[in-house]
């Protein structure tokens, strides 16, 4: 399959998608259409993090559901939120997930075919499809009701970091602190867990098990 | 302020969907990383329904509680992807159903 230039696929979905945004911008509105197409990119990424076989694709379409997350943010006016949320998880998650698929090696493409667990999947499709019509009917038939919990209003003026701020540094003081207690056991645990067997060094180790076209793991001296 | 508000409904629904979609892929996948990325799918469709709650009931605390997620998140990635790799090291085509003991 020639993966070089564009696919004409590509360029008419592209296409499609800005008539659209601007045919919805002028017809419904302007959040409605970005609730839209941020929807679309949301779902589409999700799907494609499900049904590719190659993980880098899938961390790749769990990129495009991210931002499309983070474009929602941004719709409902959490500007703080976005940006967190795209350096965070765009940024650092899926820079890490990258970083273990291809210490790990690229090949290992998952096997969708064949089904280990006999009648697993359809299953698990119909549990998803249940749940979400479960959800979605819960939703649609329910109104929301309750008042604020945190007595702090959200005051729209665009500065939502500083009201975040204080009421992270006031009501949920403690729920922070715990925070970097479990941030220091995760560096902690992570440490131990990359770790070799004791005293060992990695390069006298035997060679751990190499994957197929995978050159890292050889040792330095030629010898496999 | 944006003129013709969305509905709360509707990215409740949407986050909803999501989150069924991440069920799935825990569910139907068996590479460990993938599963790991549909978990983060689940957590975002969270993140989504937190902040539409706030918006909606004027609270800045759901944006606080999303916060921690992304915290929580972090660190169980970290942690998981230091399991994974070390699952891996030993096995190298190990899927999900492999790992089932709590030894090597």
């Amino acid at each position: 399959m020639g993966r070089t230039g564009v696919n004409p696929v590509t360029l008419l979905v592209a296409a499609a998608g800005t008539v659209l945004v601007i045919l919805g911008t002028w017809l419904i509105g302007v959040e409605p259409t970005v609730f839209g197409a941020a929807g679309a990119i949301v779902l589409g990424g999700a799907a494609g993090v499900v049904l590719n076989r190659n993980p880098v694709h899938a961390a790749l379409s769990l990129v495009a559901t991210l931002f499309g997350i983070a474009v929602l943010f941004v719709a409902m006016e959490a500007n703080f939120l976005a940006a967190v949320q795209v350096i965070v998880y765009a940024g650092a998650i899926v820079v890490l997930f990258l970083f273990v698929i291809m210490l790990l090696g690229v090949d290992s493409a998952d096997d969708l075919d064949t089904d280990p667990l006999v009648g697993q999947r359809p299953v698990a499709i119909v549990l998803g499809v249940l749940m979400a019509a479960g959800l979605v009917a819960v939703v649609v038939t329910s109104t929301i009701t309750g008042a604020p919990q945190s007595g702090a209003g959200w005051v729209r003026d665009g500065d939502d970091i500083s009201q975040i701020g204080r009421l992270l540094f006031s009501d949920h003081l403690f729920a922070f602190e715990i925070t970097s207690l479990l941030l220091v056991i995760a560096v902690v645990g992570a440490v131990v867990l990359a770790r070799t067997a004791k005293g060992v060094q990695i390069d006298q180790d035997e060679p751990v098990a190499s994957l197929p076209g995978d050159p890292i793991l050889v040792d330095e001296d030629g010898e496999s | 302020m944006l003129a013709a508000a969305v509905s709360p409904g509707w990215y409740l629904s949407l986050a909803a969907v999501l989150f069924s979609v991440g069920a799935v892929g825990v569910m139907v996948r068996r590479n460990p990383l993938v599963m790991f990325m549909c978990v983060e799918l689940m957590l975002n469709a969270v993140n989504l329904t937190f902040v539409t709650f706030a918006r909606d009931l004027d609270d800045v605390g759901g944006q606080v509680v999303v916060f921690f997620v992304l915290v929580v998140a972090a660190a169980e990635v970290v942690i998981g992807l230091g399991i994974i790799v070390s699952i891996l090291r030993r096995r190298p085509s190990a899927t999900a159903d492999d790992a089932s003991l709590l030894r090597g």
